[in-house]
Order: structure tokens, then C-alpha cells, then sequence
């Protein structure tokens, strides 16, 4: 493969500072969580929807002590449920996703022979490597994972009495978490600085590819919230551990009156969620880049309004970091603030609606061509218009009285955040497998992933919200304590059905990626007829991307079917034509 | 020896899905085109796939469940300010059903009518500022509406007069909770953690001349039409004290209290007649809060005058509860 210099196994596949490498580091590793956190889900799905019942898959998996009899354990309920949101949200859709795309795409996009700094990059995948092995460890301990929910309020996470999940489990939870934000720190510093300072020459900022500015402003936000959250978790580290009262105050906790004064769970919640909140932001504006790109390539047209798509990701971007407490109308505080949240939320709907806008205008009039990269994309659209139009009843603060923290904000945020950034990834890693591999993902394989995802995806995630509509709350272990609910068995019952065959097509998905990686048909250099530059590079991975110079940007990624040139694209290092204008 | 079968099966799988793969691999080889090109054909299909599976069934599926499901869902608020949050909720329910229906069919028909066929090419169209300043400015203009009506309607329950309402205590902890009338004088005695212990579950301060009417209850009994307030606290982790049927909602947090005031309009007995016999107002938790989250309730039972003071009556005060038996 690589000529030019000697590579040893360990340099080339495990230490390796190649930012090609490392990005294919980070895409298994949140492959292989994503399918551990996908089968958490069918786990506790199994009792939602039968409680009470036995099931040898779930004695098989949690043994004799977390499911008695083939029944889950309402403790192990709680943890698989905490395991599960903290694995998909922070390793598949954070790190799973920006992780792959950044590393991959930014050198290779702007013109660069690798990141600003290979050595950071390497430490930024082995510090989430150890994060990892730390999370999975917790998995295996004597009281149990984390179970406090993801989002792991105290003083329930802070207590070792309060739930078993608050032990030792709940300490390896927060090591885990720190390791895991130094390695997003890591990795956003050297995706700025990458961005802003190796550009080869001619890439102006206004000629990048809408993908990178995705990153960009993904990276920007990440380094600034994500230190907040360490901040955060540190001192809940100390509460634990040290006797502090950060977050502890006025507590009898099984008959033991805790010395703890003065302290507030509420400045958790404001620490947590000023992290939070941009977090979703951090999942989904990637998402927004991948697929701006896979449907303008496959629209054969520009997108629609770059400078709004430009803007209005930044707009969201800025916004995001102004709603946090969204999350916390119904927790006493201030009256007025909740207003102001509510205004500051709902503006966030009015840069989202110019996206949709103008993907729909991309759409019109293209030539659009459906690879599997492109259902994805325009699956996406789909799902972040329903998914972002319940937004609307979450951020008003009225009417989150009634549906805070039930089902209805489950299903909201599973199919903005999880659905729409999980399509995006799956489109990103259709359209940009043969770039990594030099070969191409079966097609076919690839139309059944998609299809039934998509079935499968509405049927699991829309009827959530007529659970949350009659009252159900999220996080209980069965809703068969009320009486009220009785008639939402059958509503359940779907639910589960669908996550179980959604669930399994995604070992379709894992199967043609690790089929393709040795066995694909061989891809051409540009595939997809594609403008942007990754693909002037040639097949073979080699260090430094190009074998000769780097080539020179001479207009911007989206020429399209340009009337009068000779095909219907124009990759970026073309020189106009005599009297032809940019854009 | 299940467990072998099977392993033995996903095996067999794995290897017929290969097989499958190399069979069509070969045979597209024959026929001299590549497998993983999107042809017509594929544009064709997919794009109709799409129209009648994100488009004609997705939709149709959404209007069954509303249709089947709709029936579930909470019956109309049984409270003054529940009323208000229901128009709000009915509006922008209105609105988004609106919104959805006409976006995803323009999705659904851009998709289907734009796919590549020989004959049409696309057409260059990077971008026409007044069409995006249209589309921006009307969804701006939609959402001040939204966020206007929001607001009024929030600041009216958050600053509902309390100043004729009764006081009752909500008291939360790992898994149950419990309830304090304010007694003759409306107004709960002083409490403080430290003094939890023994039957004083409150940890209220006898001291305080205002805790001797006090009433500690298991249950919560209301007066219709006549405004409440509720105080929370919490004594162990964070709890949500939730009443679906009044829309009422609020954490209980340790170590500080909060409020929250309302005026039901509906008997439990006329909500019999309507919902059916098994019919009650419950108090659920809604704040992840141990092992037995799920099981962390309470009744409350809305009533007449009459009936609610024949309850009260009934019931011991603290001074009675707590003093005499010292
Ligand atoms: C087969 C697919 C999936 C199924 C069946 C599923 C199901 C569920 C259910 C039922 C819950 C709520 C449990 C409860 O509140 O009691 C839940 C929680 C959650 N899920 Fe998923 N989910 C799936 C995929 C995803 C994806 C793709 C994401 C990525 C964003 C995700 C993120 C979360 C988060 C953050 C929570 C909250 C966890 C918590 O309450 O602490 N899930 N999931
Ligand atoms: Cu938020
Ligand atoms: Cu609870």
C-alpha cells in the first residue's frame, strides 16, 4: 500500500498519527458501542412492553442477579436505560460521528497533508479509547452501572444509598466522562486550528465545503461547553468522594441525616445543560454538514443558499448556548428566566426552517440520484422536520408543564437528535466509504438498511408520543403501577416490535461495512462525480493525502451542472473558464 | 445445545449472505456492468419506494394513530389554568399538524418528480435572497404569535394570586409521599430537616405556634373551584411532583422549596361519570428518583365542601399527634 515510508503494524494501525487512521479508529470503536448501546435498548424494551415476564435472552445476558428468572431487575432497568442514552449521545453521535468526519474529512477537504498536530490527534483517540474501556468496565461491577439516567442528577447520583447504580459503577461513570471530555477537547482544538490555519491556497473561508464549516462551528462549541461539564462533573466527584456539599443540602437518606448544608442539585442542572443543551447541537450540526453535501452531489445541483446555511448554522450554534434552561422550567426557577428561555428556545425554529427551506429548494429541479448515501439524506429532512416541529410544545414553557420529562420528549428527542444524526452519519459513511477504503458498499445491502430503518425508526420513536400525551413518564421500570395507562399495552407492544427489527438491520449495515472493507467491488477515484477535493486525491491511502502538491482551490465545492461547462460538475481545482463567474 | 444451534444458524446466515452477494457480483460481471452503479432503474424504484413509503403510508399512518390512539390521551384539564394550557397546546398542536402536512408532501413530491431519468438534467439555482427573506421572515413572524400567546399564558400561572388559597404541603422521599394541611390558619408551621425523626416524619418545629393545626395526611383531598397552593419539598433526592389531569407539574428539590398554584374544576365523582368507574386524580413521580421511581404515588380527590370537611375534621392535628403522646 504505502510506498514511501516504512510503516510498522503498531505505527501504521494502532499508535498511528494519520488523521485518515485515526478517523477509522474512531468510526469502529463507536460502531461497536453503538450496537452494545442499540441492544441495551432492546433489553429494557423487552420489559417495557411484557412486564414482569421472563425472557432467556435477558438471563442469558444479565445473569442470575440483574434478571432473577429471566425478569430484568427494576435496578439493572434504570442502568441499562442510563448506559444506553450515555453510549449513544457521548460515544455514537459525539465521538462515533465527529470523530470519523472531522478527522477524515477536514485534511482532506481543505487541502492539507494531515492535522495541525498528528500527536494531539493520536492522544485525542486513545484518551476515548480509555474512556471507553472505563464505561465498559462499569458495565461489570458488583453494584451496577450508573443508573441515575444520563443526564445523572444529583443528589440520586451522588448518594451511595440512594440507588445501588450510585456506587462504585456511578465513579467509573464520571472517570469515564472526564477522560472522555479531554478527549473532545483535544480533538476540537486541532479541528479550529486545522480549519482556520492549513487551508491549501484559494480556500477561502467562503469556498469551504458547507461539511467543514459543520465541523467548525461544532468544534467551536464543543471547546467551549465541554469544559463546563468537566467542571461540572468534578464536583460531583468531590461531593462523592471528599465530603463537599457542591450540590448536597438538607438530606435524610435511608434514616442517615447527611451533615451536607447549603449546597444545590439545581446548580447541577444549570452546569449540566450549559453543556447539554449545545451538546445536541454538537450531535446534530455535523449531521447538518454531511448531508448538505451528499445532497447537493447527489441533486446534481449546488445547495440552495450557502451564505443562509452558513449563517443559520451559526445562528443555531450561538442560540444553543442561550437555551439551557429549557431543560429546567418546572425545577421553581425564576419565573421570568422561564420566559426568557422560552423566547430564546423558540427562536431556534427560525434558522432550522431556513435549513429545511433550502434543502427543499436544492431538491427542486435536481437530477437527484438515490444512492443509499442520499435516501439517508433526504431521510434526514424527513425526520427533522417532525422531530423539530415538537420542539415547538418542549420549548414553551406552559406547555412543558404537562409533558416534561414523559414520553413525549423521548420520542421528540429520538427522532431530532438520534434518528436525523444517525442518518446523517450512515449518508456520511455511504458516500465516504470508497474515499476510505477504495472500494465500494453493496448497494442493495444498502437500499434494505435503509428502508427498513426507516419503517423501522417512525415505528419506535412516533408512537412515543401519544404515550407522553396520556401522561406516561419516562425512566419507570413498567407504567403497570397506574391504572391510567392499562390501555397503552398495545402502543407498547408496537414499540417493541419495531426496536427489535430495527435493531437487527443494523447487523445488515455492520456486515456490508466489514463485507466491503475486503471483498467491495473496487471504487473509481471520484465515484460520486464529486467537486470537492478529497477525491483529487487518488485511491490509496497514503501519508500526506497527495502525492505531489497539494492542489490549489479556484472555486467554491457546489458547481453543479453550471450552465455551460463540459459535465454536469466542476471539481474545485478548476480554474474558471474565460468570462465565467463564480456563483 | 440451543445455544449451539444457534450460533450454528447465524453462521449458516452469514455465509448464505455472502453467497447471495458473490452469485450477483458474478452475474452483473456477465452482464458488464457494475454492481454498486446507480442505474435508472434504482432511481426509478427508490424514488418510488419513497413516495408510497415516506410519503402515502407515513402519512396515512400518522392520521391512524392519531385516530386510535387519540382516545388515550388525557382527558380535557381539570383545572382553571389547565384550560389555558390546553387552548395553548391545541393551537400549536394546529399548527405543526399543519406545517408537517404541507412540508413532508413537498419532500415527498420534489423527491419523486426530481429523480434522474435520461431526458432531464438539473437546473443551476445556488440562491435568490428574496426567496430566502420570505422564508425566513414568515416563520418569524409565526413563532412571535407562538412565543407571545407562551408567555401570557405562563405568566398567568406563575403569577396566580394565592392569596385566598389553601396551603397544603407536598412532602416527597424515596418512594412515597406525604401530605400537610396548614390547618385554621392557613399557614404551615416552620420545618427543618434536622428534626425528622420518630413520628415527627416532617421534621416540623413544635415550637412554632403555627404547626399545632397542622394536619399530616396520606392522601390529598381538594375543594372544587377553590384555588390550592402547593409547597414541595423533598428528603432524600430530586423528585417531580406530577398531576397530569390539572396540568401541574413541579420538582421537589432538597433543601429548598417550591410552589405551585391551581384551582381544580372538576369533582373525582363527576370525573367518574365521564372517564368511567376506576376513574382518580393521581399524584405521580416524574423525576427519576431510586428503584421504585415507578411506583411513587398518591390520590388526590377533589369533593364538595361538605364532603371535604367531614375528611378533614376526621384527622388529627400535630399538637394532638406529636405533643400529647410525649
Ligand atoms: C433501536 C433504537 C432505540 C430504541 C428502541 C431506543 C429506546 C429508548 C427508550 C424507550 C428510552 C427511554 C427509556 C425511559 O426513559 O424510560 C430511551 C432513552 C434514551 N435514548 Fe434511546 N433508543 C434507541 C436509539 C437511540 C439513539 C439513536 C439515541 C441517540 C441520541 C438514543 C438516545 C437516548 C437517550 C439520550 C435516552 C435518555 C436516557 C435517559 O433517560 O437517561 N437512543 N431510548
Ligand atoms: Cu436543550
Ligand atoms: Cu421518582
Amino acid at each position: 500500500m504505502s510506498d514511501h515510508h516504512k510503516e510498522t503494524f503498531i505505527t501504521k494501525y494502532i499508535f498511528c498519527q494519520d488523521h485518515k487512521m485515526i478517523a477509522k479508529q474512531f468510526l469502529i470503536t463507536g460502531m461497536l458501542m453503538g450496537v452494545i448501546g442499540m441492544f441495551m435498548s432492546i433489553l429494557f424494551r423487552l420489559q417495557l412492553s411484557n412486564p414482569g415476564e421472563s425472557f432467556a435472552v435477558l438471563e442469558w445476558f444479565l445473569g442470575d442477579k440483574w434478571a432473577p428468572g429471566g425478569v430484568l431487575d427494576p435496578n439493572m432497568y434504570l442502568s441499562l436505560v442510563t448506559m444506553h442514552g450515555t453510549i449513544l449521545v457521548f460515544w455514537v453521535l459525539t465521538a462515533g460521528l465527529t470523530g470519523t468526519f472531522a478527522n477524515y474529512l477536514i485534511p482532506l477537504q481543505i487541502g492539507a497533508r494531515d492535522m495541525a498536530s498528528g500527536f494531539l490527534n493520536m492522544l485525542s483517540y486513545w484518551f476515548f479509547f480509555g474512556a471507553t474501556i472505563v464505561m465498559l468496565i462499569s458495565l461489570f461491577v458488583e453494584s451496577g452501572p450508573a443508573s441515575a439516567g444520563w443526564t445523572v442528577y444529583p443528589p440520586l447520583s451522588a448518594l451511595p444509598q440512594a440507588i445501588s447504580g450510585s456506587g462504585l459503577g456511578q465513579d467509573l461513570w464520571l472517570v469515564g466522562m472526564a477522560l472522555f471530555i479531554v478527549s473532545s477537547l483535544l480533538g476540537g482544538l486541532n479541528y479550529i486550528v486545522t480549519i482556520l490555519n492549513l487551508r491549501t491556497k484559494g480556500m477561502s473561508m467562503s469556498r469551504l465545503p458547507l461539511t467543514i464549516w459543520a465541523l467548525l462551528i461544532t468544534a467551536i462549541i464543543g471547546v467551549l461547553t465541554f469544559p463546563v461539564l468537566l467542571a461540572c462533573a468534578l464536583l460531583l466527584i468531590f461531593d462523592r468522594s471528599f465530603g463537599t456539599s457542591f450540590y448536597l443540602s438538607d438530606i435524610i437518606i435511608n434514616g442517615e441525616m447527611l451533615h451536607n448544608t447549603g449546597g444545590s442539585p439545581i446548580l447541577f442542572e444549570h452546569l449540566f445543560w450549559f453543556l447539554g443543551h449545545p451538546e445536541v447541537y454538537i450531535i446534530l450540526l455535523p449531521a447538518l454538514g454531511l448531508v448538505s453535501e451528499v445532497m447537493s452531489v447527489n441533486s446534481r445541483k449546488p445547495i440552495f443558499g450557502y451564505k443562509a446555511m452558513v449563517g443559520a448554522m451559526m445562528a443555531i450554534a450561538f442560540l444553543s448556548c442561550i437555551v439551557w434552561g429549557h431543560h429546567m422550567f418546572v425545577t421553581g426557577m425564576d419565573p421570568f428566566l422561564g420566559s426568557v428561555f422560552t423566547f430564546t428556545t423558540l427562536l431556534i425554529a427560525i434558522p432550522s426552517a431556513v435549513k429545511v427551506f433550502n434543502y427543499l429548494t436544492t431538491l427542486w429541479r435536481g437530477s437527484i440520484r438515490f444512492t443509499p448515501a442520499m435516501l439517508f439524506a433526504i431521510g434526514f429532512v424527513s425526520t427533522f422536520i417532525t422531530g423539530g416541529l415538537t420542539g415547538l410544545i418542549l420549548g414553551d414553557s406552559a406547555l412543558d408543564i404537562n409533558v416534561h420529562d414523559t414520553y413525549f420528549v423521548v420520542g421528540h428527542f429520538h427522532i431530532v437528535m438520534g434518528l436525523s444524526a444517525i442518518y446523517g452519519m450512515f449518508a456520511g459513511v455511504y458516500h465516504w466509504f470508497p474515499k476510505m477504503y477504495g472500494r465500494m458498499m453493496n448497494k442493495k445491502l444498502g437500499y434494505l438498511h435503509f428502508w427498513v430503518t426507516f419503517i423501522a425508526a417512525y415505528g419506535v420513536f412516533f408512537p412515543m408520543h401519544f404515550l407522553g400525551l396520556a401522561g406516561l413518564p419516562r425512566r419507570y421500570y413498567t407504567n403497570s403501577a397506574f391504572p391510567m395507562f392499562d390501555n397503552l399495552t398495545d402502543i407498547n407492544e408496537v414499540i417493541t416490535f419495531f426496536s427489535i427489527i430495527g435493531g437487527l438491520v443494523q447487523l445488515l449495515f455492520i456486515f456490508n461495512f466489514f463485507y466491503s472493507i475486503f471483498k467491495g467491488t473496487k471504487s473509481e477515484q471520484n465515484p460520486w462525480k464529486s467537486n470537492t477535493l478529497e477525491w483529487t486525491a487518488p485511491v490509496e491511502r497514503i501519508h500526506g493525502n497527495w502525492p505531489g502538491e497539494i492542489p490549489s482551490v479556484e472555486r467554491w465545492a457546489y458547481d453543479y451542472s453550471k450552465p455551460g461547462m463540459d459535465e454536469d460538475f466542476v471539481m474545485q481545482n478548476v480554474p474558471l473558464k474565460e468570462g465565467e463567474t463564480e456563483h | 445445545m440451543t445455544n449451539i444451534l444457534i450460533i450454528l444458524v447465524v453462521f449458516l446466515l452469514l455465509a448464505a449472505l455472502v453467497q447471495v452477494i458473490r452469485v450477483n457480483e458474478l452475474l452483473s460481471e456477465l452482464k458488464n456492468q457494475d454492481l454498486n452503479k446507480v442505474t435508472d432503474k434504482d432511481n426509478k424504484i427508490q424514488a418510488t419506494l419513497f413516495f408510497l413509503i415516506a410519503g402515502v403510508a407515513y402519512l396515512a399512518l400518522v392520521l391512524w394513530q392519531f385516530k386510535n390512539w387519540g382516545p388515550f390521551l388525557l382527558p380535557p384539564a381539570s383545572s382553571v389554568h389547565g384550560a389555558a394550557i390546553d387552548s395553548l397546546m391545541n393551537f400549536t398542536m394546529g399548527l405543526i399538524i399543519f406545517v408537517f402536512f404541507i412540508t413532508q408532501p413537498i419532500l415527498v413530491w420534489f423527491v419523486y418528480k426530481y429523480r434522474k431519468t435520461k431526458t432531464k438534467s438539473a437546473y443551476y439555482y445556488p440562491h435568490n435572497n428574496n426567496l430566502e427573506k420570505i422564508w425566513t421572515i414568515v416563520p418569524t413572524i409565526v413563532l412571535s404569535a407562538v412565543i407571545f400567546y407562551g408567555m401570557s399564558v405562563w405568566s398567568q400561572i406563575t403569577n396566580a394570586d394565592t392569596s385566598e388559597s389553601t396551603v397544603i404541603e407536598v412532602y416527597a422521599k424515596q418512594f412515597n409521599w406525604i401530605a400537610r394541611y396548614s390547618g385554621d390558619d392557613n399557614t404551615l408551621g416552620a420545618a427543618n430537616f434536622r428534626l425528622v425523626g420518630g413520628k415527627n416524619t416532617l421534621g416540623v418545629d413544635m415550637e412554632d405556634i403555627k404547626a399545632a393545626d397542622d394536619k399530616i395526611t396520606r392522601e390529598v383531598h381538594l375543594v372544587v373551584d377553590k384555588p390550592v397552593l402547593l409547597r414541595f419539598r423533598s428528603q432524600d433526592v430530586i423528585h417531580s411532583a406530577y398531576l397530569p389531569h390539572f396540568r401541574v407539574q413541579m420538582n421537589c428539590v432538597p433543601g429548598m422549596t417550591t410552589q405551585f398554584a391551581f384551582t381544580p374544576t372538576q369533582t373525582t365523582a363527576q370525573m367518574k361519570q365521564q372517564e368511567g368507574e376506576d376513574f382518580e386524580f393521581i399524584l405521580l413521580c416524574n423525576k427519576i428518583c431510586g428503584v421504585a421511581h415507578y411506583n411513587m404515588q398518591m390520590k388526590f380527590v377533589v369533593e364538595t365542601q361538605e364532603e371535604y370537611d367531614t375528611w378533614l375534621t376526621g384527622k388529627k392535628t400535630l399538637s394532638e399527634k406529636l405533643l400529647t403522646q410525649k
